[in-house]
């Protein structure tokens, strides 16, 4: 992989957790309401799988699609503005943090209903095969979503008809506050696959550049015909299930444990020229970014300066969001009337 | 021209004459295609269009449905065929949580052109659980349009109008009208698809029905005219939007409105319909609004007791003397 893909890599997880971040803030201040689910800890997987998308490719996501947007595209601010519920906002204030879409993109929506995306996924998925085009539909779920009885209809008509679906698994193997092994009798999702004949593999969703090659691999075959495969990625949220919800159901020593296998430091490695070695992920503590942003600069080596360059850059972008959100208008009765109007077309209907 | 056709040929007619229009239409369902259909709908349609266009898909409704909202969403138009309305409870979600909110919750950046065809009503000695009748619960969802034709004409165009129009539609056939026979004008320019239909005028009271129940309403009519009551009779054909000028025009003239549901009268459709042509046309009423609705009971098996559990004509000529004071 080239340098300027890495970096760009490196630049969309540094803006994921810096919008993440400040979106938790505002709403705390009351900027934004009703439920918010955030990233941080499972940006590898986001970035890795979107990168290696193309743009012909559809992406149907979850309620915790934030990083998914932004990563597909769609500019900060327009995610922001939705977040807030203004006019500008990537649904029109009319969808919220957990239903972002952007028909352009082909960012076919977060779905906040657990297990809504396998049925969406295989639907244009059959669009696709009927039209016979090099398209693939990448489809996101947790690991609690795979204990919905769409997920094996779905993945059963998939592989029947052969159709070009990859099933992304973020498992960050919590479902709100029941810990995988409560939940699931068989803790490893990639396996559930074998029962519909489905190539599926576990890759350290920790790690973009495991991921990003998984999915360039998985994308391949499904562009050649060879029906539905599936990714299971394996990473960590550090925050609670939403904003309501405190996370301290979870032990403090696991938290810790993945915060040091974050997914920005393992990047930031793979922009040096060699690996940091256990000490040195050690010596940086809790805080596992500012220690290597730290450590790089000691060594005067030129990523650190772009790294400065590109925390700077993301905070700017995340504070144009905001303030492009701040400054969208409320949406009026009449355009949520509009929304739900606007595919009439003229018809007449009485 | 005119010809004689039973319903479900002339539902057939429909999805043959759209598929061969538009490239985007397809099927999907349980038994669909090679088997040609539980109730012949779809009959011959596979050997034309092919196994991409006529999908027999496994008993997975939530997953099927779903997969008609996710190619609406890429510009095809589903039509997506449930064996009866009482499995469409396994497909709840992906009707009433994605087709009726993701065009709306998109901010309108997305089509759904999806018609989720279902049977729909008590036939005969299905049950309990294949004897129901749930049009009421898809009422009470914004987002959604719902079709219920009466007749193989209303059949033919409604299915037509449904298949071309770009917003969610539900639509709701009935077991026991696909072998009845009706005239069907195959050139006829249509109605609105939600206009609501006189079919007989009379200046004693208005009887409102739609689905099974306006073929009833129309004997039960019959029968009246014969003791001197003249009733008027209007086909919904739609229950979603309702077409609510044309039924306050003939109560403003009958003043006197008996409404016809085979569903639970308990909040059933019935209950909207009479609620809201009483604040309507209040000044208008010589007497309160009268419901006639099926039995609260889960639908029982015994030919009999499923019989005394919805309206016959008798019931309907029965409501209609003391609507009118005889």
């Amino acid at each position: 992989m080239d340098r300027e893909t890495q970096l760009a890599m490196l630049r969309d997880m540094l803006l994921a957790r810096a919008f993440e971040e400040r979106a938790a803030e505002e709403y705390t201040k009351g900027n934004i309401a009703g439920f918010l689910h955030l990233y941080p800890g499972e940006e590898a997987v986001a970035v890795g799988v979107l990168h290696a998308a193309e743009p012909s490719d559809y992406i149907v996501s979850t309620y915790r699609e934030h990083v998914h947007a932004m990563v597909r595209g769609i500019p900060p601010r327009r995610v922001m503005a939705e977040l807030f519920g203004r006019r500008h906002g990537c649904s029109r204030g009319m969808g919220g943090s957990m239903h972002l879409f952007d028909r352009e993109r082909r960012f076919m929506g977060g779905y906040a209903i657990v297990g809504e995306t396998y049925p969406v996924a295989i639907g244009i998925g059959y669009a696709v095969a009927m039209r016979g085009l090099p398209e693939a539909v990448i489809c996101f779920f947790g690991d609690g979503a795979v204990n919905q009885g769409t997920f094996h209809e779905s993945l059963n008509m998939a592989a029947l008809w052969r159709l070009p679906v990859l099933f992304v698994c973020e498992n960050n193997r919590y479902q709100i506050g029941t810990e995988i092994h409560r939940h699931s009798a068989v803790a490893e999702v990639y396996k559930r696959a074998c029962a519909h004949r489905i190539p599926a593999r576990r890759v350290d969703g920790m790690d973009v550049m495991a991921v990003y090659q998984a999915t360039a691999e998985a994308l391949g075959e499904i562009r050649s015909e060879t029906g539905p495969r599936l990714i299971e990625c394996e990473t960590y949220r550090y925050r609670g299930h939403s904003m309501a919800d405190p996370g301290t159901y979870r032990p403090k020593v696991e938290v810790q444990a993945y915060e040091r296998k974050d997914p920005i430091t393992v990047a930031i490695a793979e922009t040096l020229p060699r690996y940091p070695t256990p000490e040195e992920i050690a010596a940086a503590g809790p805080d596992a970014i500012e220690g290597l942003i730290g450590a790089m600069n000691d060594a005067g080596r030129l990523t650190a300066a772009q790294l400065d360059a590109l925390k700077a850059e993301v905070t700017q972008v995340v504070e144009d969001a905001v303030a492009f959100a701040a400054a969208s208008p409320e949406p009026t009765l009449a355009d949520a009337q509009a929304a739900l109007d606007c595919n009439r077309n003229g018809e007449v209907l009485i | 021209m005119a010809e004689e056709m039973l319903y479900w040929q002339a539902l057939n007619r429909a999805l043959d004459a759209e598929m061969a229009l538009d490239e985007s239409v397809f099927i999907l369902g349980e038994d669909v295609g090679l088997y040609g259909g539980s109730y012949r709908v779809t009959e011959g349609l596979y050997a034309r269009y092919g196994e991409w266009r006529v999908r027999d898909t496994p008993i997975s409704e939530g997953s099927f449905t779903g997969l008609g909202v996710g190619a609406a969403l890429v510009g095809m138009r589903p039509v997506v065929e449930i064996m009866t309305i009482n499995f469409s409870l396994l497909a709840l979600d992906a009707i009433v949580n994605m087709a009726a909110k993701v065009p709306f919750m998109s901010g309108g950046q997305f089509p759904m052109a999806l018609v989720i065809r279902m049977p729909g009503g008590v036939a005969k000695q299905l049950a309990a659980q294949h004897s129901q009748r749930l049009e009421q619960m898809y009422m009470n969802v914004p987002g959604l349009r719902i079709a219920v034709p009466a007749t193989s004409q209303d059949a033919w165009w409604q299915l037509r109008q449904a298949i071309r129009s770009d917003e969610p539609i539900v639509f709701i056939e009935h077991e026991l009208l696909y072998f009845s026979k009706g005239p069907v004008d195959l050139e006829a320019e249509a109605p609105p698809m939600h206009r609501a239909r006189v079919h007989r005028q009379g200046r004693d009271l208005t009887i409102v029905a739609y689905s099974r129940m306006l073929d009833l309403s129309l004997r039960a009519a019959a029968q009246l005219a014969e003791e001197g009551i003249e009733a008027t009779v209007i086909d919904l054909r739609s229950l979603r939007p309702i077409d609510w000028d044309t039924c306050v025009a003939s109560v403003e003239q009958t003043h006197r409105l008996l409404v016809v549901e085979e569903d639970s009268r308990f909040a059933g459709s019935g209950a909207e319909i009479a609620a809201e042509l009483a604040e309507r046309c209040f000044y208008h009423l010589d007497v309160p609004p009268a419901r006639l609705g099926g039995r609260e009971l889960p639908t029982p098996y015994n030919g009999t007791s499923e019989a005394q559990c919805i309206p016959r004509p008798s019931d309907i000529v029965a409501a209609a003397r003391r609507l009118c004071g005889t």
